[in-house]
């Protein structure tokens, strides 16, 4: 079958689909909607569905991206806009039938908004919400919107056309465009990618490999599992035109098997390309043959480096090689040239292909061309996934995206990068956001993680917290990473408890810059960039801590007591019948009092205090203690 | 093989072309210190302490830089002294300091480098200080293994993998709980370890440490007595008992390697069961006889056996010549072609 033919057979379906008189209703069921979830309310419209007789289009899709509202139900009525659903609950499900399935009630306090042409009373179009406008909407170009268990969904949407018309163009054509587009890899490095891809075509040496690294590793981030829960076939025809380009028969998906879904939905699509004539021998009548195999990680985070990725594949340790050493490109798995990006580099090779590559350098920086996928967490209203032109600043993402500090907090940090980035205060906020100035104010682009801290948030404490992690993922080879994280990670948790003294602040210093010059790889080099960050910016908390036992933020429970004020307590005995160490004493109506020395510093008495009263109240430093 | 000119923190020496930086250093005679490096293997660069700075510029591990012609290596930069003192510190911040009821002390390359980079007590008070505490394995019979004093260097898993090909040890686990371990993390005497002791001998520290060493006295150069292979080793001796035994590296044969049998079997020669004179069955029993007595009794017994009634079999802890002597005695002297060897498989 022509691809022609192909297109015509899923435009078909896709369309009769669309054109349908019966109501659609697209259900967001990718991980993050079934944590939330959506299995539930796909049951529940099941049910309604069928007990009041109505004819209707259930479509499981993927992720659109804002977490907070989820679980997301689209519904898509004919010749109306798609109204867009938030927090649908299995509860919710009967009022929403009747309303606007069977009735013509939006419901608009239910909605985040609506998507497509017209307009509907009462309810504002997503797109033009703050959260929205900004975003420009590539890599997630068909999640939430195509059902990612059918191909011709994909196909409909220009899927493949990039494969059709880049095995019309030679090898260097292609290298020419992804070149030109100035893609850098979307797995944090920034390496530009038509670079690799050529070097990928020049390297001598068969068999060559693609490999897809999607090791998605780094805490709170799930970028590379929403695009392939909810895009599959993107990052497949992303790799068949990087195997066409270098000259390579087979590509190696390293996933996570913490993504089950993610396997799943891979594998479905990759039965679905093959029958399609899209993956194996002869893909689309062509000389021309390719096969995907799926490799699921075993949860080792330093996999997602790429030599420890090629290694873990052979079955080997997975322990970054050590440089100086050829790159993958040249030498890569099983020794021979491997061409490996991330998720979202492959994902974004076919409309590369399709579009141009000055369609994809006209958003972006000059340096850093296209959008960037960001996990927007932490003390933020809106939080998810976004997907921003690069070079927008870390404001407008944080307050107009973000909709700003949550609970009406007070803007402290903002940590990039995941684990191995850094944190960065208030007045970096202006930061375009690429990879040479992220890397300038001391953080990295890394994965994509963004994490939003507020007032309420101890910085010694976050760094503690990071190097926890990396502590325990450094593979153990290296020297530098292996010890100097934990000797980090040690100093941290004694500044934390108040044993901090007089030089900690220098040699905190001097290990994270040896840590980051002496390691092996990207995760012992990045790995102080937490501590050398909130040394940089937030010096005075590190003090603090250090030399008045002070946690600025009361956080850290050592350094912090809980008191009651004598003058605000009316003795309504809650907090002391809640105390779980009986360290409250006092009679009924009468001032009570914490006995410091069994106190564990939980904070129910403080939560517990009717805000009335608000007579509990929490210092720091410590309050001194008799010593009996 | 083309010579290629560097200097070393100014110093301009020749190295041939092929070599590491620190090859060609340690090969004219200049100290960077290291660790994880060892000349019978291949460069691993994994303690980061042999570190230079190459042409004022890039930071790298000297033992696995290639020399290059008109390479300007500083071992002294401030850069590089800050990384090289920061492993060592956190390597003996994480050290036992044991080190006076070591047996690698004064042997012992932590120690050297520690003193080379300047680790002082002064110093080291800023740190964090712990010790592993993992049981030490003392399962086998000639060695022991003290994870509290590894520094993960790789020496061990790599001698037995590139040296050995037995690949009895590897990395296990991650962070700072990887360790050297045997499959499934068993005692190294349940795992296929030949306790050949290559590692323990290249073991920069005390981790792997033989358990019944002694400091020898003085060294005899000697041959192994155990097969025809005839490996160079130096016998250490106190008094006249062996207390050692290693491996000559300047031996054509083996260069310094040695088996189970030659750096540990050497009990055997003060043992009291140890026979030292011939013994006769006289009326059906054993009994203590002369060397004379005993050759007669053969010399009788043989020269009524020629022919094929007879037969020879040769040992392997015999020298190719005694070999050669006894087929010609065999052959020539008893009659017979029945002559075979413990060694033919």
């Amino acid at each position: 079958m022509t691809f022609t033919q192909l297109q015509e057979d899923a435009r078909q379906e896709w369309n009769a689909l669309r054109n349908d008189n019966n109501p659609q209703i697209m259900i967001g069921t990718a991980t993050c909607g079934r944590s939330a979830g959506a299995m539930a309310v796909v049951k529940a419209f099941e049910q309604e569905l069928e007990q009041k007789g109505i004819t209707a289009h259930i479509t499981e899709v993927g992720c659109i991206g804002p977490c907070y509202a989820e679980p997301l139900v689209n519904i898509a009525k004919p010749g109306k806009p798609t109204i867009s659903y938030r927090n649908v609950t299995p509860s919710m499900v009967t009022e929403i039938t009747d309303a606007y399935l069977v009735g013509e009630d939006p419901l608009a306090h239910y909605t985040l908004g609506t998507f497509g042409d017209g307009k509907i009373e009462g309810v504002s179009r997503v797109l033009d919400t703050p959260s929205f406008k900004p975003q420009e909407r590539r890599v997630f170009r068909n999640c939430g919107v195509i059902d990612p268990t059918n191909i011709n969904h994909y196909i409909a949407n220009q899927g493949y056309e990039g494969l059709n018309k880049a095995l019309t163009m030679t090898q260097e054509e292609v290298v020419d465009i992804m070149k030109r587009s100035g893609l850098r890899g979307r797995g944090g490095g920034g390496f530009p990618a038509g670079r690799k891809w050529e070097a990928g075509l020049k390297a001598k040496g068969t068999p060559k490999y693609v490999v897809c690294n999607a090791d998605e590793g780094d805490p709170g981030a799930f970028m590379d599992r929403a695009v392939i829960e909810g895009d599959p076939h993107s990052v497949i025809e992303g790799m068949i035109i990087a195997g066409y380009t270098i000259g390579s028969q087979t590509g190696y998906i390293y996933v996570r098997a913490e993504y089950p879904l993610a396997i799943k939905r891979l594998e479905m699509a990759i039965a679905q390309a093959h029958e399609k004539g899209l993956l194996g021998k002869n893909i689309l009548g062509t000389d021309f043959c390719f096969d995907i195999n799926i490799f699921p990680g075993a949860g080792a985070f330093v996999c997602g480096e790429s030599t420890a990725l090629t290694l873990s594949i052979e079955g080997k340790r997975g322990m970054p090689r050590v440089a100086p050493r050829p790159r993958t490109t040249e030498i890569g798995l099983y020794d021979k040239p491997t061409l490996l990006n991330n998720v979202k580099t492959f994902a974004s090779a076919p409309m590369i292909i399709v579009k141009g590559a000055e369609w994809f350098a006209s958003v972006g920086t000059e340096k850093s061309t296209g959008t960037a996928i960001f996990a927007l967490t932490g003390k933020v209203n809106n939080c998810g996934l976004i997907e921003v032109p690069m070079g927008i600043t870390l404001r407008q993402i944080i307050y107009d995206i973000g909709g700003g500090v949550s609970d009406g907090g007070e803007f402290k940090a903002v940590q990039t990068g995941g684990p191995s980035g850094g944190c960065l205060p208030e007045s970096l906020l202006d930061t375009p956001i690429d990879y040479d100035s992220l890397d300038e104010a001391g953080s990295i682009m890394g994965s994509g993680g963004m994490v939003v801290l507020d007032e309420k948030t101890c910085m010694v404490d976050v760094a503690r917290y990071f190097l926890d992690f990396t502590e325990i993922e450094s593979c153990g080879q290296c020297v530098p990473c292996r010890l100097g994280t934990k000797q980090l990670l040690e100093i941290l948790k004694d500044i934390c408890k108040g044993r901090g003294k007089e030089g900690d602040h220098e040699l905190l210093y001097e290990l994270s810059h040896s840590v980051h010059g002496g390691s092996v790889c990207g995760l012992g080099q990045t790995a102080a960039n937490p501590v050398l960050t909130t040394l940089r910016y937030f010096k005075s908390e590190y003090d603090a801590h250090i030399y008045d036992k002070c946690c600025p933020a009361k956080v850290c429970k050592s350094l912090i007591s809980y008191v009651i004020l004598e003058d605000k307590c009316k003795g309504c005995t809650l907090c002391a019948k809640s105390c779980p160490v009986n360290a409250i004493s006092g009679e009924k109506k009468q001032v009570h009092v914490i006995d410091q020395s069994l106190c564990v510093q939980c904070g129910v008495c403080m939560e517990k205090c009717p805000n009335k009263f608000s007579a509990v109240d929490c210092v720091s430093p410590r309050v001194k203690t008799e010593v009996s | 093989m083309n010579n290629v000119n560097i200097t070393i923190d100014g110093l301009a020496i020749t190295a041939r072309s092929g070599m590491t930086v620190l090859q060609a250093a340690l090969a004219n005679g200049l100290y960077i210190p290291n660790l994880c490096n060892h000349p019978d293997l291949a460069p691993a660069g994994l303690c980061r302490v042999c570190v230079v700075k190459v042409d004022n510029k890039k930071i790298a591990i000297s033992c696995k830089l290639p020399v290059q012609d008109g390479m300007a290596i500083s071992t002294e930069d401030p850069e590089v002294m800050q990384i090289r003192k920061s492993s060592v510190e956190l390597l003996v911040a994480y050290h036992p300091l044991t080190c006076l009821t070591c047996e690698k002390d004064n042997d012992c390359e932590l120690q050297r480098v520690a003193h080379y980079v300047g680790v002082t007590q002064e110093g080291m008070k800023r740190y964090r200080r712990s010790v592993r505490t993992i049981p030490k394995d003392t399962s086998n019979p000639f060695f022991d293994i003290d994870h509290s004093k590894c520094i993960m260097c790789g020496i061990c898993i790599r001698t037995c993998d590139e040296l050995q090909n037995i690949n009895a040890i590897d990395y296990a686990q991650r962070g700072v709980s990887c360790i050297v371990a045997t499959l499934g993390n068993k005692p190294i005497a349940q795992s296929r370890c030949e306790s050949c002791g290559e590692c323990v001998v290249r073991c920069p520290v005390g981790a792997l440490a033989v358990k019944t060493a002694q400091a020898p006295m003085r060294e005899v150069s000697s041959i192994c007595t155990y097969c025809g292979v005839g490996c160079g080793l130096f016998l250490g001796v106190r008094g006249d008992r062996i207390v050692s035994v290693r491996g000559d590296r300047n031996n054509p044969v083996n260069k310094g390697s040695l088996c189970v049998k030659g750096r540990f079997g050497y009990d055997f020669v003060n043992h009291p069961d140890r026979l030292k004179t011939p013994w006769v069955k006289k009326d059906g029993k054993l009994v203590e006889a002369s060397w004379d007595e005993a050759l007669d009794l053969i010399a009788d017994n043989f020269s009524k056996s020629k022919g094929d009634g007879f037969a020879t079999l040769a040992s392997a802890r015999m020298t190719n010549e005694d070999n050669y002597l006894l087929q010609k005695f065999t052959r020539s002297v008893m009659e017979t072609n029945t002559i075979d060897h413990c060694a033919r498989l």
